[in-house]
């Protein structure tokens, strides 16, 4: 039983509870026991940075200064907003002593960059891709769209996460569990991210963009690693019906949800249940 | 005894604002061995050169020393002043007092000390010289000129015509180069094969120039006028002297698929092949990592058919040896290919081509007989993009500078679409239009009025396919910087010019100085632009720079020049500062005990081991021998000897120690 | 011609240690008082690097919304205008900017673009010429967004929600989709909240600007 250090965010225990649920129970099929990073905080997301720049670093800094006290030498986010600030936060503050002195004193715990940041890419990649041909029961048949956004793959020097052009690590696991991965050119566009509540029409007509160009392009489904690239494709959809001036039913599926929906969980463990849009599990498997 | 005279030079009042000359010559006529001192206002001047020249004859001086300015300019002439008062020119030596202390220092007591210190350690210096004859090496009049292309085949055509023996050497089956692949050439539109070809010809059939093509430069050793050269004539499998390029071997070979690196990827080749139809010598070759034969075993077709016997699998490379005086670098440059760009697709698109597949489709003698059509499915494209500055400055790409040749070919291709497809639209991102050149700017503004070519300032972000079509994202900054997106059905990136693979390995052979882009340094980038920091090593060409082909052509005649220049001695004469290993009276011999430490850190190969032996011929001793024509006087050999055995010329350990004493000293 | 050496002198170690400049050369040569040397200095982003090639905004998403796309941000930093560094701080652009990073990800020159933008976003604020339409909306968000961690060291939805539409006075919006997200489950109606709450509260006045 692998233990490792788990920080699922604001998002995972509200809107994107399925993200939570489906990482939870691959983590279990997988002999993975996520332990959450103690009293943890938010990381500030997009407006601690748009606002306030060393609010923006100190509450990332807190949670991997809670993680360290805690032992923890690797912790899985989930969620890629906050995977990109924490990572970010790391990235900046041992590059600059002076920086990483003033935060310490405002968070009041010493900080480490041992602390390792896995996506959930990297955390599939490491703990769960070698055992999936055997644990895959159910392929997939259909074509889907992995879309990484923003936030996995950019900065690239500070995240050194995959190419940052056309990436691939989600497409070979989506492989691995019997779907075909389209090239398709929207991998890395923006959904419109934070500005889903304060301009919710932008995000309609980004997001709309990366709908149908997954839906003309064939894919039975696009896969997310980000709640907030989920909750606008899938929360976001009426608004982008109306932008697109179609009714689009391509689901969007989390990664963890694809890989428990491939190895036999149902809906209720994978959360496909709580999706806006139906995902049609009938429809994607191989039949 | 030594009889040593000291002059010091006022340098008008350079040097005696600043130190009391006159109390420098006196003090320096106390020293012991100094026989004569004198100070005068213009040394260099002919009754300063006169006053030297008669103390030597009056007092029978044994060694001079100038104290004046910097040994860089006048040493040459005190030299010869000395020698023409019958003084060895080594028995001279320069105190330099004006750059190294009048020039630096205020005017003190201090400074005059130091003036006179700088004449004690020259003193000591001088009394320890030795006559010295100045080494004279012969001059091979032969050069060898590396790289086939349009420069190399320039220089080899001057050097030829300057009446001098050229080797050529190309590493591809033919010579040609760039130039052969191009379907017409800025500003003119004249054809290049049409231009090149002839030269090619005349290059090979020269009675002064001998072609080594399908050969590589293996190693170089030796001097300037002297270098001697191992050439790696790689395995043909076809024999030249046999083969009359009927061509049926390529016909008949079986092995029809293989990207033609001529065709630059857009047609195929067989196994054995000519590169191109005008190729020189239009002889093939077997490509052997693809032909069956070397493969399996099996096949040999092109063997059973060949009307001459002329296929001999069994060749193997052989190392050619060659002497030659001067070496020419013309080795070119190469593009980058498209999947060099992540955001343009990583190569995967195959309507995303770059500028030198443009010329293929555009020459009459390419894939398409000329005519513009995209790989994918040969259709004509209605709309064509073509990107400027694709990886050129670009800091992030690791090419900051600019290619200098994309602007106008660029213009020239949206040109050649327009007169090819004349219902065409080509569009034009580029950053800004360097056209400086004889007829350069009337040609770009050609393609814009003329020939309707749509100019758009701004970079390509992306390039992405959709249904057939490639979508463009672009941005129009001179609207501020307005998204424009573009479908087009091909797209033609001017990809960035960047030095040849194995260029480091070539410089590194040579002793040649490169940049951090591998391309060759000049000596000096403005007054000596296509020598190389090694004496007898020139360069031509976009070795050194992406350069266009005027350019290249008219650095090629001047590296030419320069070698005729060179070749116009029948010999050179080389300081004698060399490195020797004392010799002593048996039984000893040496103090070297020939454990060969030298010989493996000498930069210059010049040294090896020599065998001393009895009357009876019997080896007694093995020491090191350095040979004076190769030791190039750096003193590495010198440093490192354990037994202090080994010695520079005119700056022998002896000698460098008194000066240091002598500086220590001062009082 | 003639200077004395001093060799007890020191070096100012001020000297030795350029500003942050995180791609290399350090820009000089704007006026104490212009955005861009400001930007420079605060954040080590070097506007003068800019040579208006224009991938950014070929590659922005929002570019079309904007007022003034990114490269055409950098033009106006760089001609240390007044004028054009108030329009900027007034302007949507810098609050249109979703940080998605598309831009310094291809930007030939590797001009950090999203932090110059979060820059002027916080400058704006500071200065408060922050965009009237922006203020109301995005900057409501955010700062609805960070009162919530403020009080509960998390972030949650129901309140974060009310908040906002307090500040912002869009009372209807989004109220279509909120009885959704309920049954979906996906609403909490308690929030979770940090024990350490003081510990957050600690944070946020060290940092508060």
């Amino acid at each position: 039983m692998n233990k490792l250090g788990f920080y699922p965010g604001c998002s995972l225990e509200g809107t994107s509870r399925e993200y939570a649920e489906s990482v939870l129970a691959t983590a279990e099929l997988f002999g993975v026991e996520l332990a959450q990073v103690p009293d943890w905080n938010c990381c500030g997301a997009t407006a601690a940075h748009n606002l306030n720049r060393a609010l923006s670093l100190a509450l990332p800094a807190r949670i991997l200064a809670k993680a360290l006290d805690a032992g923890m030498k690797e912790i899985v986010v989930p969620c890629a907003a906050c995977y990109n600030r924490l990572s970010v936060t790391q990235h900046e503050l041992f590059l600059d002593e002076k920086l990483r002195r003033e935060t310490e004193e405002a968070v009041g715990l010493p900080l480490s960059d041992k602390v390792e940041i896995l996506n959930v890419v990297q955390f599939v990649e490491r703990y769960i891709e070698g055992q999936l041909p055997e644990k895959v029961t159910q392929p997939f048949g259909s074509d889907v769209a992995c879309y990484y956004g923003c936030l996995l793959v950019r900065p690239h020097d500070v995240l050194q996460f995959d190419r940052q052009e056309d990436p691939q690590a989600m497409d070979r696991v989506m492989r691995l569990l019997g779907a075909n991965p389209i090239d398709w050119p929207f991998k890395t566009e923006c959904c419109g991210a934070s500005l889903s509540i304060g301009r919710t029409e932008l995000v309609a007509k980004l997001s709309g963009r990366i709908v149908r160009e997954a839906e003309e392009r064939g894919a039975g489904a696009i896969i997310v690693g980000c709640p907030m690239c989920h909750s606008n494709l899938d929360m976001r959809r009426p608004q982008i019906n109306k932008y697109l001036g179609a009714r689009s039913k391509i689901p969007t599926l989390y990664l963890t949800q694809a890989i428990a929906l491939a190895c036999g969980l149902d809906k209720k463990q994978s959360g496909t249940r709580r999706n806006f849009v139906k995902v049609d599990w009938n429809a994607l498997r191989n039949s | 005894m030594a009889r040593i005279g000291v002059f010091v030079c006022h340098c008008g009042e350079n040097i005696s604002s600043t130190v009391d000359c006159e109390r420098v010559a006196q003090q320096a006529g106390r020293l012991p061995g100094v026989a004569f001192s004198a100070d005068y206002k213009y040394m260099c001047s002919d009754p300063g050169q006169s006053m030297i020249k008669e103390a030597i004859a009056e007092h029978r001086l044994t060694g001079v020393v100038v104290s004046a300015c910097s040994p860089r300019m006048h040493e040459p002439t005190f030299r010869k002043a000395c020698a023409e008062a019958g003084l060895n020119h080594y028995l001279c030596e320069m105190a330099n007092i004006r750059e190294q202390c009048s020039w630096v220092h205020p005017k003190d007591e201090a400074t005059t000390q130091k003036a006179f210190d700088l004449v004690r350690t020259q003193v000591e210096k001088v009394r320890n010289d030795n006559p010295l004859e100045p080494i004279r090496v012969p001059v091979n009049k032969t050069a060898v000129v590396v790289g086939g292309g349009v420069a190399g085949i320039q220089v080899a055509l001057d050097v030829a015509a300057g009446g001098h023996k050229v080797i050529l050497v190309e590493r591809d089956p033919s010579i040609g180069g760039h130039m052969s692949q191009l379907s017409e050439t800025f500003p003119t539109l004249d054809c290049s094969q049409c231009i090149l070809t002839p030269r090619m010809v005349e290059a090979a059939q020269h009675p002064n120039i001998t072609l080594m093509t399908y050969s590589e430069l293996e190693s170089m050793d030796g001097f300037i006028g002297n270098f001697n050269l191992r050439i790696r004539r790689k395995a043909r499998s076809v024999d030249e002297k046999l083969c009359t390029g009927c061509g049926l071997c390529t016909t008949k070979c079986p092995n029809k698929k293989i990207p033609s690196e001529f065709e630059q990827g857009l047609a195929f080749r067989t196994a054995i092949y000519t590169p191109f139809p005008q190729a020189v010598p239009n002889k093939p070759v077997i490509d052997r990592d693809n032909c069956t034969w070397f493969k399996t075993g099996k096949c040999g077709v092109c063997g059973k058919l060949c009307p001459t016997g002329a296929i001999n699998y069994q060749q193997q490379d052989e190392i050619v040896e060659v002497k030659a005086g001067a070496i020419v670098l013309a080795t070119g440059f190469e593009v980058k290919k498209t999947d060099f760009f992540p955001e343009y697709g990583y190569g995967r698109y195959r309507d995303v081509i770059t500028g030198l597949q443009f010329e293929r489709l555009a020459s009459a003698s390419g894939p398409t007989r000329g005519e513009i059509r995209r790989p994918s499915d040969g259709r004509v494209p209605e709309k064509v993009v073509f990107v400027a500055c694709a990886g050129s400055r670009d800091p992030a790409k690791g090419i900051p500078y600019c290619s200098k040749i994309c602007c106008m070919y660029t213009a020239k291709h949206a040109m050649l679409y327009k007169h090819k497809v004349h219902e065409g639209t080509p569009y034009v991102f580029y950053m800004d239009i360097r056209a400086a050149g004889k007829n350069y700017d009337e040609f770009t503004r050609r393609a814009i009025e003329e020939d309707g070519a749509k100019y758009i300032r701004g970079r390509v972000s992306n390039i992405y396919e959709k249904n057939g079509k490639l979508v463009v994202r672009g941005a129009d900054t001179l609207l501020g910087g307005k998204p424009v997106e573009i479908e087009a059905d091909m797209v033609v990136l001017a990809t960035a010019a960047v030095s040849c693979d194995g260029s480091e390995e070539l410089a590194q052979k040579l002793h040649v100085s490169y940049d951090s882009y591998k391309f060759f340094a000049e000596a000096h980038p403005k007054l000596k632009p296509v020598e190389t920091n090694t004496a007898g090593i020139y360069l031509a060409g976009a070795c050194q720079a992406p350069k266009d082909i005027p350019e290249s052509v008219a650095a090629a005649s001047g590296a030419a020049a320069k070698v005729i220049g060179l070749f116009a001695n029948d010999t050179l004469t080389r300081e004698p500062v060399v490195a020797r290993v004392n010799r002593t009276a048996p039984p000893i011999f040496s103090t070297c005990m020939g454990c060969g430490l030298c010989i493996s850190i000498c930069p210059y190969q010049a040294i090896d081991t020599e065998e001393i032996t009895d009357r009876s011929g019997k080896v007694v001793k093995t020491i090191a021998r350095i040979n004076p024509g190769l030791c190039q006087g750096c003193g590495t050999c010198v440093s490192f000897c354990r037994s202090k055995s080994i010695d520079l010329e005119g700056y022998s350990n002896k000698q460098v120690y008194q000066e240091v004493v002598a500086m220590l000293n001062s009082d | 011609m003639s200077r004395n050496i001093n060799p007890h002198a020191t070096v100012d170690p001020e000297c030795l240690t350029p500003a942050p400049e995180p791609h290399g050369r350090h820009s000089a040569h704007f006026s104490a008082s212009s955005l861009a040397s400001q930007a420079s200095a605060t954040v080590g982003v070097d506007s003068a690097r800019c040579y208006q090639c224009g991938k950014c905004s070929a590659g922005c998403p929002l570019a079309d919304e904007m007022d003034f796309t990114s490269s055409a941000v950098l033009r106006m930093l760089q001609t240390e205008d007044p004028a054009a560094d108030r329009e900027l701080l007034t302007s949507q652009t810098i609050w249109l900017c979703a940080s998605c990073e598309m831009c310094i990800s291809r930007c030939p020159m590797q001009v950090d673009i999203p932090k110059l933008m979060d820059f002027l976003r916080q400058r704006s604020l500071y200065e408060g010429l922050a965009n009237r339409d922006a203020r109301r909306n995005i900057v409501a968000f955010h700062r609805s967004f960070l009162d919530v961690i403020r009080l509960t060291g998390r972030s949650y939805e129901i309140g974060l929600v009310v908040d906002y539409k307090v500040r912002s006075g869009k009372l209807l919006q989004d109220l279509t989709v909120a009885p959704a997200m309920f049954l979906k489950g996906k609403l909490a109606l308690i929030p979770e909240m940090v024990r350490d709450r003081r510990g957050i509260k600690r944070i946020f006045k060290k940092t508060d600007e």
